[in-house]
């Protein structure tokens, strides 16, 4: 299965290399380490998930990929260039919606294609993103108008609307409720399937990185270095009740510090 | 004195009695009563002392009456308008006995004495016989706040979107903004007076600087506070640092820069007296000065009404280019 989206990859989606990255905050004069020594390759359209407890430093690895920080050590590598400033082609998702609350979903989603001079040629790509999101009836709603899911969905079609080769996720459903999460991880793996772009996802739950990823990196305590790496080779749809996942959950939990009786 | 319990009973037993008729409005009917009294009690009662437009006023607040009696009928037909008339009834009502007891207080018992007071129809013994400077003042004034105000909000914006945005701007911009700001606008008299080729310029620069530095400290603060993720929002969607100021900092701090607006608003008027005092020959602040010097206390109330009116008028207009720009607040608010 994770063969399938590889076909087009090579237009569709870049590798990921992180190389020994080491990466220090600097919080009112006291250094914070958050990153020890990382390595990870990440194929073109894979689907990898990062799993850890919160404030280990996850999210510092996508603001890493996303060009917003540069590592103090190591390298972090786009199709093996090194990645030195945000760029469009890797797109990240918070798990705020993060809307500018004074445009309208429309608009909102254009924000992309207008900061780039591309809205003129690809406008049309705005109504198709909110189709593919299921959001064409609320193009001309404001933000505070929508639920949680569904402003959830808005901002992945502000970032699908670029096209991005990488999408990086920073606990998207993370403050969504149960059923709307689990509607909205389809969507995702759906839309996955269909665009052909590698993602990487961080998540503290451990089913939602089953259900969803090729790979599971385990993450430790602040500072963050890889505990362990499992491979999910499941067939898409997943059930969570699958006997293999469920032997998985149990190691991840194990890795993770939790014992089995959870 | 007792046409005037007539009419406020008249008023009353009307009411009651054509209260069951659908549409009748009740506070208009009320507010035709006091603005009646205020009438009567005007014509009816001898001045102390004579005022010049006694009987002007007597027919204006006849007319009132008598408009409010109509509307008490036909206001329901009136729509939206109606409406809003509605809303005010009780001020209206108010508004007539306020005119009751001014007239009475100072007109016929004077015990608010001239020159220090003036009844109603001193007011508009003004407007009646010097309506045409007063005309020529609110001319003279619209040019030199209008100049003022906006090219001081103008810059005021400029500069308050530079100091919030600009780290070494605010390092130097902020502790002098700091320092500015609560001086009284006379204190830069001497300065202007010096620094600018004529008066006129002087007293716009004062308008503007008093209009501005609120908009400023607003501005800033807003483009301070915006939320940082906004900004890795744009900049990871290919955001250049203009697409980040001109579309994110400044649409997101722009319910800080009203609230700056609405200051400066209030703040241009109040300079203005100080800033006509720079050898204007007319204008609403020379008027007040020039007529508070010959103790004419009327004619200054009178065009201080006038002041306060066009500032309600402008703070009106403000909310509706507010609410036009800032529809998106509407439901967070």
């Amino acid at each position: 299965m994770a063969l399938a989206p590889a076909e087009n990859a090579v237009a569709n989606s870049i590798a990921l290399d992180i190389e020994g990255v080491t990466h220090h905050y600097d919080l009112d004069g006291r250094n914070l380490q958050v990153l020890d020594d990382v390595s990870l390759v990440i194929e073109p359209g894979e689907f990898v998930a990062l799993l850890g407890p919160s404030g280990c430093g996850k999210s510092t690895l996508l603001r890493l990929a996303a060009g917003l920080e540069t590592p103090t050590v190591g390298n972090v590598l786009e199709d093996g260039l090194p990645i030195a400033a945000p760029n469009p082609d890797r797109i990240l998702v918070f798990q705020d919606a993060t809307l500018f609350p004074w445009r309208t979903v429309r608009d909102n989603v254009a924000i992309g294609l207008e900061a780039r001079g591309l809205i003129r040629e690809r406008e049309y790509r705005i109504d198709e993103v909110l189709k593919l999101v299921k959001l064409e009836g609320f193009a001309d709603v404001y933000p505070h108008q929508l639920s949680g899911g569904m402003a959830q969905r808005a901002a992945l079609a502000r970032a699908l609307v670029n096209d991005p080769k990488l999408l990086l996720l920073d606990e998207p459903f993370g403050k969504l409720d149960s059923l709307t999460r689990l509607r909205m991880q389809n969507e995702l793996l759906d839309l996955w399937k269909s665009a052909g772009f590698t993602a990487l996802l961080v998540t503290h739950d451990v089913e939602e990185a089953l259900l969803l990823a090729d790979r599971v990196i385990v993450l430790s305590d602040r500072p963050a270095s890889i505990v362990a790496e499992v491979r999910v080779d499941r067939p898409h749809p997943r059930r969570r009740d699958d006997a293999g996942l469920v032997a998985l959950r149990r190691e991840l939990l194990e890795k993770l510090g939790i014992s089995h009786d959870v | 004195m007792s046409a005037a319990i007539e009419g406020t009973f008249g008023g009353a037993g009307r009411r009651s009695l054509a209260l069951p008729v659908t549409g009748l409005w009740r506070n208009g009917l009320l507010a035709a009563g006091t603005w009646l009294l205020a009438s009567a009690v005007t014509y009816g009662l001898p001045d102390v002392i004579t005022w010049g437009a006694t009987e002007l006023f007597a027919i204006v607040t006849l007319l009132g009456a008598a408009f409010f009696l109509v509307l008490s009928v036909t206001v329901h037909r009136l729509g939206g308008l109606g409406r809003t008339l509605v809303h005010y009834g009780p001020w209206f009502i108010v508004l007539g006995l306020w005119l009751a007891i001014w007239e009475v207080l100072t007109a016929k018992l004077g015990w608010l004495p001239k020159p220090f007071f003036s009844p109603p129809q001193g007011l508009l013994h003004v407007y009646v016989t010097d309506w045409e400077r007063l005309l020529i003042c609110v001319a003279y004034t619209g040019r030199l706040w209008g100049l003022g105000f906006f090219s001081g909000i103008l810059v005021g914006f400029a500069g308050g979107v530079a100091l919030g945005w600009s780290k070494r701007f605010a390092y130097w911009g902020m502790p002098l903004l700091k320092l500015i700001g609560p001086v009284p606008a006379s204190a830069w008299i001497p300065c202007t007076f010096f620094l600018f080729p004529t008066t006129f310029h002087a007293s716009i620069f004062l308008v503007a600087l008093a209009s501005g530095i609120p908009v400023a400290i607003l501005t800033a603060a807003g483009v301070g506070q915006v939320n940082r993720s906004f900004y890795d929002v744009a900049r990871t969607l290919g955001a250049s640092n203009r697409f980040l100021i001109f579309k994110v900092a400044i649409p997101a701090s722009l319910p800080n820069v009203f609230v700056g607006v609405f200051m400066g608003l209030y703040y241009s008027f109040a300079v203005l007296v100080v800033a006509e005092m720079l050898g204007a020959k007319f204008g609403l602040g020379w008027y007040l000065q020039f007529n508070t010097a010959y103790s004419a206390y009327a004619n200054v109330y009178a065009a201080l009404i006038i002041m306060a009116l066009i500032c309600a008028g402008l703070v009106r207009l403000l909310f509706v280019v507010r609410d036009r720009l800032l529809g998106w607040q509407k439901g967070i608010l």
